[in-house]
């Protein structure tokens, strides 16, 4: 135990840094010109919009920097925020950039060194380190935004639900269908496609059907086929859910 | 206002275009004007299945691409006059096909005909999507076993995801199972799924079954749609599925097996 906790271990306590790690998705650009960003978004968000509404973003202008070309930022993040992706860093960008990305109140990510000449007078690191705080606030508000799911048609093979929250089938789930939820998932109908519940990594999910003949289910990662399943298991109502890093299926 | 029907499954060989054949005569002989495109450009096997393979100068492609007018790229049934041809393109493939162009065409066949019949190719590319993309109705063509029930269940949801009238949010396709080269008898063997096992999961409004009949390949070599074999149990499974869906109430047949009476028996044993 550090020094620092026991010093407050008899107030409660309410705050708490640690390192994390996220994943988010990095917008390398390559062109300045803002209508071709937008339109070849559009594109990419068209395959999976579920995906992309609300997305954190990295932008990447490593490549421009390099080239001597700057990208009008302001107009890039209005044009951003209008496809519904939230911007929350850049990288690689010039002196300039920086400043106005944190007016915007877009974190700036200094790793890699910058073309123009180094700077003397440095921006001060604690500065820097509040900045980014703030512009975390609006990748947890999005996490916490739960969205919910209820599905009331056949969910056919092939098809794909995504969900940020819970997922809710009054349907039946046919082979070759998947759905994914970041929440709990919950069928009542028969079950024969794959479940994925808490793929972003809550072992809290559960996955709850009523007629269990899936293919697969998996609970933040951790995963089991029908191959394995017991016997005494298929066609009946289950709850799955993880206990110490193992799948289990319980009949209810 | 046509109707545009597309006969489709996902997985070949199992009846699209002997469906596709029967179902455009069937219509055209109950006075409806009909016409019956061919969407598997580079196999093209309508023309044979309606025996007017000799009569193709200009095909759908040649329509898509202006370089021949509809009328003279459709062939007028010699049989039934109100039953008209569309062919495919031997010679070209599937990317000759624009969504645009064959919407163009659709439009103007909408004009002049109650029902449009778009055979797809099998597969879900680019001629089975654009064979379905502009539908009202779905005709799915499965055949008892399991790898067609699942390449009909995503077929459906293609359908349900990707057509025109979803795209625009509109009221979706409408889709109908027909379920062909059904066999009764193995089926009480346990050796093919029965209808029951194939609406377990594709669970749909079925027009009709079809059963497993030497009469289909004798009509499909002889360039007769088996409609017309009145005689032939397929030919009365697919009259029964033409009236069905014009909204006339038609038990189902050929689900059971036959009863095997004395006579049958006398006679079998022949």
């Amino acid at each position: 135990m550090s020094i620092d906790s026991t010093l407050i271990s008899n107030q409660k306590v309410a705050v708490e840094i640690k390192s994390s790690a996220f994943n988010i998705p990095a917008l390398i650009l390559s062109s300045h010109s803002i209508v071709e960003i937008k339109q070849q978004l559009q594109k990419k968000i068209l395959q999976a919009p579920e995906f992309f509404k609300n997305s954190p973003l990295l932008i990447e202008l490593h490549e421009l920097t390099e080239q001597q070309v700057e990208i009008d930022l302001r107009s890039l993040i209005k044009t951003l925020r209008s496809l519904h992706l939230i911007p929350i860093a850049i990288s690689g960008a010039t002196r300039k950039q920086n400043s106005i990305a944190i007016e915007l109140g877009i974190a700036v990510q200094t790793k890699h060194i910058l073309i123009e000449p180094p700077v003397v007078e440095k921006i001060p690191a604690v500065e820097e380190v509040t900045e980014k705080i703030e512009s975390i606030e609006p990748l947890t508000k999005t996490v916490s935004e739960i969205e919910n799911k209820l599905i009331m048609q056949p969910v056919r093979s092939g098809q794909r639900i995504y969900t940020k929250g819970d997922l809710t089938v009054l349907a039946p789930v046919n082979p070759g269908a998947e759905l994914i939820a970041e929440g709990n998932i919950h069928i009542y109908a028969p079950m024969r496609g794959r479940a994925l519940a808490g793929v972003q990594g809550n072992t809290k999910s559960c996955i709850f059907c009523s007629d269990l003949q899936a293919e697969l289910v998996s609970i933040a990662g951790v995963y089991r086929l029908s191959e394995d399943f017991d016997k005494s298991l298929r066609q009946k109502l289950v709850q799955i859910y993880l206990h110490d890093q193992t799948l289990l299926i319980k009949k209810l | 206002m046509a109707r545009i029907i597309v006969v489709t499954s996902g997985k070949g060989g199992v009846g699209k275009t002997t469906t596709s054949a029967a179902v455009a005569m069937g219509l055209a002989k109950k006075g409806h004007k009909t016409v019956v495109i061919d969407f598997d450009v580079g196999l093209r096997n309508l023309d044979l299945i309606l025996g007017c393979e000799r009569r193709v100068v200009y095909d759908f492609v040649n329509v898509i691409h202006n370089e021949s007018t509809l009328n003279q790229a459709l062939i007028r049934d010699k049989r039934c006059g109100e039953l008209y041809i569309l062919p495919a393109s031997q010679t070209r493939d599937k990317d000759a096909l624009t969504e645009e162009g064959v919407g163009r065409v659709l439009e103007e066949l909408s004009k002049d005909f109650e029902y449009i019949i778009c055979d797809s190719p099998a597969g879900i590319e680019r001629g089975a999507h654009l064979a379905m993309y502009f539908a009202d109705d779905a005709f799915i063509v499965t055949n008892p076993e399991v790898s067609s029930v699942r390449d009909s269940d995503r077929m459906l949801g293609i359908l349900a995801s990707k057509s025109r009238r979803a795209e625009k949010g509109e009221e979706p396709i409408k889709e109908f199972l027909l379920l062909s080269r059904y066999s009764p008898e193995r089926v009480k063997l346990g050796e093919m799924l029965s209808v029951d096992d194939v609406q377990e999961i594709l669970s749909l409004h079925l027009l009709g079954v079809v059963p497993e009949s030497k009469s289909v390949l004798n009509a499909s070599n002889s360039g007769i749609p088996v409609i017309l074999d009145e005689q032939s149990d397929a030919g009365q499974a697919y009259s029964d599925i033409v009236a069905r869906y014009l909204g006339e109430d038609k038990p189902h047949r050929f689900i059971d097996a036959e009863k095997k009476g004395l006579f049958g028996k006398l006679f079998r044993g022949k």
